[in-house]
């Protein structure tokens, strides 16, 4: 047994894992998930061939485009329009800075829905005065109320979250620009918010799931969105089965963007990790 | 034109006492989901940042399912997947019967459910702003776990978390707007009725808007309160 002094040396055994209370609760609640997902996959499978879905797959997906094309109009408008709004909430001008406050206090603090009712039912109050001006039609029209009214909603958490992330950016790169002789606008365009878009990714993702989560009121001013679509199969079927599929679709699109948006993150903040 | 002031009054020519009536279920189904959703979150919370990788995925799991489900959906879910799971049950034993689930408290169990899953990430980011050293202090004065937890961390953990848990109570008073849907008598489903009664959609909505505002302002006001309240030992910085 005589072993050379240099000989590579085992690792000590691994520590054996008790079953501890927490152990055993884990297990279990794993075991339910499974068990769930277990039955959920069954049910979607042995309902596959149904006449639920041949009747209504086709309408889902239509549903699916409608609400990504809600979502993603009303995020770019909002966007557009939460650029003026951060300005003149931080602007020095004392009326400009707090329309803009109010602005934002408003949409952030009544719900989306009551704000959605307010555009599409409200302006029925004003339907003379709207025709006289030629713009009846616009808030006639469901689609373009609900876009309306997310875009004013979402331009209003934009405009936080834009004014947070250039206040976020540090002094000196405004000073240091200036040193070098560059114009305001042109700092701001490409010194401060490039730094400050990146501080912004992680809310704009946020808002954007938010938004595609919140676009599911659109079902209730008559837009058959994926929510709509939903509702309509349901009150046809009387199939709870409508439910399910809906909540898979969703679960889909936002898990699907999440990853997207983490791996967006990664890439652009990768200047940013040291090595090692 | 009536004037909006009568439409606004309280008594049989006003709607003013439907709204109070209204505002006052909005508030009760927002403060009744608030404990059930604080707890269920404390405890997925626990889960999450425990050593048992199998623990951390069930609360993982229940996160993403009511992070990702719209809550109209979840609501939905919720009030008619219950009202079918409770009359098959029901129907095992009274043959031929019909329960009926209540939409208020469909929309608590709906949005503790969706609040929770929130309240879970803010309590967890408030745990990870606790020192190790605070737990194994606890222990070396001979304390148990249970009692590290309650006497010396949660203390500190309510005072991180309640930024965050703030901003989401005023969410959940926001989203109980979506309760009307599903037929409960709420501020905004009274707006909704009188709004078509009247044929003054502009002035019921917006005075709706006004009235969650206000919750808002109020809840604020609270808030900082509170904030001031958990703040009281800290001292002058």
């Amino acid at each position: 047994m005589n072993q050379p002094i240099n000989a590579p040396q085992l690792p000590p055994p691994p520590l054996r894992r008790r079953w501890t209370g927490s152990r055993v609760t884990g297990h279990v609640l794993v075991a339910l998930w499974a068990v769930a997902g277990a039955y959920l996959l069954y049910y979607l499978a042995s309902n596959l061939l149904s006449s639920f879905v041949a009747n209504y797959w086709d309408d889902y997906l239509e549903g699916v485009v409608i609400t990504i094309q809600l979502v993603v109009m009303s995020i770019l408008l909002g966007a557009v329009l939460s650029l003026p709004i951060a300005l003149a909430r931080s602007s020095r001008n004392i009326v400009l800075s707090s329309i803009a406050y109010t602005y934002v206090y408003f949409f952030r603090g009544t719900p989306l829905l009551a704000q959605t009712f307010l555009i599409y039912y409200g302006a029925g109050s004003f339907q003379p005065l709207f025709s006289d001006l030629g713009i009846w039609w616009f808030f006639r029209d469901a689609w373009y109320c609900a876009v309306f009214a997310f875009t004013l909603n979402t331009s209003a958490y934009q405009a936080e979250i834009l004014r947070g992330s250039v206040q976020n950016v540090d002094r000196g790169q405004w000073e240091a620009a200036s040193a070098l002789g560059i114009r305001k606008g042109v700092t701001f365009w490409k010194v401060i918010l490039p730094q400050a878009l990146i501080v912004a990714l992680r809310p704009y993702g946020n808002e954007l799931i938010l938004l595609i989560k919140g676009s599911a009121i659109a079902s209730i001013i008559t837009i058959y969105d994926l929510m709509g679509e939903t509702r309509r199969a349901y009150s046809r079927s009387y199939d709870f089965q409508a439910y399910i599929w809906a909540a898979v679709l969703y679960l889909m699109v936002v898990e699907t963007l999440r990853r997207i948006w983490e791996k967006l993150e990664i890439r652009l903040t990768r200047h940013l990790k040291r090595n090692g | 034109m009536t004037d909006a002031f009568t439409l606004l009054s309280f008594g049989s020519d006003g709607w003013g006492d439907e709204i109070a009536r209204g505002t006052l279920i909005t508030v009760s189904l927002a403060l009744a989901s608030l404990p059930f959703g604080l707890v269920i979150g404390f405890v997925v919370a626990l889960g999450k940042k425990s050593d048992e990788p199998s623990l951390r995925t069930a609360a993982n799991i229940y996160t993403t399912i009511f992070r990702g489900l719209p809550e109209l959906l979840t609501l939905f879910l919720v009030y008619y997947g219950v009202q079918i799971l409770l009359n098959k049950v029901y129907q095992l034993f009274v043959p031929g019967s019909f329960v009926d689930v209540n939409a208020f408290v469909a929309g608590m169990v709906a949005l503790s459910m969706v609040f929770s899953a929130y309240a879970s990430e803010a309590f967890l980011s408030a745990f990870r702003g606790i020192k190790q050293g605070q737990y194994e202090g606890g222990y070396a004065l001979g304390l148990r776990r249970g009692q590290t937890l309650r006497l010396i961390v949660f203390p500190q953990l309510i005072r991180l978390a309640l930024p965050a848990l703030g901003n989401l109570w005023l969410i959940l008073l926001k989203e109980t707007a979506l309760i009307s849907v599903i037929g409960l008598d709420d501020l905004l489903r009274w707006s909704g009725i009188a709004a078509r009664v009247t044929k003054e959609p502009f002035l019921f909505f917006g005075v709706a808007c006004l009235i969650y505002l206000l919750l808002a302002m109020i809840s604020s006001i609270g808030l900082t309160w509170i904030r001031t309240w958990a703040q009281r030992g800290e001292g002058l910085r």
